[in-house]
């Protein structure tokens, strides 16, 4: 009867220790905030490119995070990325002309939603739209639009030059 | 000449498929048994203790030293990158997606596997499986079966108390000795840790303890009932399992990634 007794507690002192570990792996290693009944409300913002943003990535403010990407779906409408953001509720004075840009968190980070604050005295709410967005800058093509800003600059000093020879 | 040399690697050919079939049909005579068994969930529970509960402190232990040494590699080769911030998102990606289901599941092989072997293959050389039978009670149903859900039940926990220690091992290394800022190591972790990466680990981990459990008993249950076939069967247990881990996770990484 002690034996099994000592079975059964040795047990459950396992199976204890395996699910907190599994618990705390889940909830305090990984980015998902469980448990919070405060849901927020939804904004919904559209983008030319949205670069590298993935559903789950920090939505800021001036650094703070105030809540995260939701999804990221196409608009065949308006044949632009719609982007879904909740904010928590707490942050519930944003004004309504507020601007949203998708940012890169150091030079090799991930990619975040930063919210400049505009001056509206009318704050967001549940389903609005983010009218002001800047999309996520493509490096390639911010390589490209400086290769041909130079080469544009080459040519009229290429052009003289072939007259001369004329 | 030749007749000889061809007739042994059809032979040897003709046995390694023998072997996967008889593997295979154990398995399904395990899972056909196994809702039986859950019925009796005492006998799955002793199973669970002397698998999972006697792994612990060697799991624990691994787990802190692999996190160790883990947070001391990594700091080293992320340094030379001036990047030794992300040093706790390395060590708990590398920890839950590959080292903690991986080396859980091999020490597991070593600690629990070859128990589960030798036990099975003494209750075979000293006939207690055969009176068992000659009882009508079904071997399989009343001993390998509750061995088998206990080492699958046993294993995700392992692989989660050996990654969290683990974690904890690099945070020690990292953070305490090597300078890494604190808030840095664990805010980066949390930033490149999903959900979806604990959840690959644990499926891993499942994985691994169905196919150590299942080679175990095996390999236990058909022994050779003699003293030099219980040993045999313990060594192949090792051989066999730590194979099939590194082979599964090789695919499983390749399907999931």
């Amino acid at each position: 009867m002690r034996q099994t007794r000592a079975i059964e507690l040795g047990t459950g002192l396992f199976v204890l220790l395996g699910f907190a570990a599994l618990f705390f792996l889940t909830t305090q290693i990984t980015n998902r905030e469980f448990g919070l009944g405060d849901k927020g409300y939804r904004l919904t913002a559209m983008f030319e490119q949205v670069g590298g943003l993935k559903p789950g990535a920090p939505v800021s403010m001036s650094g703070v995070t105030i809540g995260r990407i939701e999804s990221i779906t196409y608009d065949f409408n308006e044949y632009r990325a719609r982007v879904t953001l909740r904010i928590e509720k707490s942050f519930d004075r944003i004004p309504d002309d507020s601007d949203a840009t998708i940012l890169t968190a150091g030079l090799l980070g991930g990619q975040y939603l930063g919210i400049g604050p505009g001056s509206s005295e009318t704050f967001f709410k549940e389903g609005d739209q983010i009218q002001f967005t800047q999309s996520a800058i493509v490096l390639e093509n911010l390589i490209s639009k400086f290769l041909f800003s130079k080469a544009a600059e080459g040519q009229p000093a290429a052009e003289p030059a072939k007259e001369a020879t004329q | 000449m030749t007749a000889p040399v061809i007739r042994e690697l059809v032979e040897s050919v003709r046995d390694s498929l023998q072997t996967l079939g008889a593997y295979t049909l154990f398995a399904g005579r395990v899972a056909r048994e196994t809702p039986r068994a859950l019925w009796r969930f005492s006998l799955v529970i002793e199973q669970v203790y002397n698998s999972g509960a006697l792994s612990l402190v060697i799991t624990m232990l691994s787990g802190l030293f692999v996190g160790m040494v883990l947070g001391l590699q990594g700091f080293d080769l992320l340094q030379r990158f001036g990047s030794e911030e992300s040093l706790g998102s390395v060590a708990a990606l590398g920890l839950l997606k590959e080292l903690g289901p991986v080396i859980t599941a091999l020490l597991f092989a070593g600690r629990a596997g070859t128990a589960l072997a030798s036990e099975l293959g003494l209750m075979r050389a000293t006939d207690q499986l055969a009176a068992m039978e000659m009882m009508a009670v079904d071997p399989v149903r009343r001993v390998v079966v509750p061995r088998f859900l206990g080492g699958v039940i046993s294993m995700p926990l392992l692989a989660a108390i050996f990654s969290l220690i683990g974690v904890f091992g690099a945070q020690l290394v990292g953070v305490q000795i090597m300078g890494v800022d604190a808030g840095q190591f664990w805010s980066q972790m949390r930033g490149a840790v999903e959900l979806e990466d604990v959840m690959q680990g644990a499926l891993k981990s499942v994985v691994f303890g169905v196919a150590c459990s299942l080679v175990a008993v095996y390999e236990g249950y058909h022994s050779v009932p003699t003293a030099e076939g219980v040993g045999r069967a313990t060594t192949r247990t090792v051989v066999v399992s730590s194979v099939s881990v590194l082979l599964l996770d090789y695919m499983l990484t390749a399907v999931m990634l």
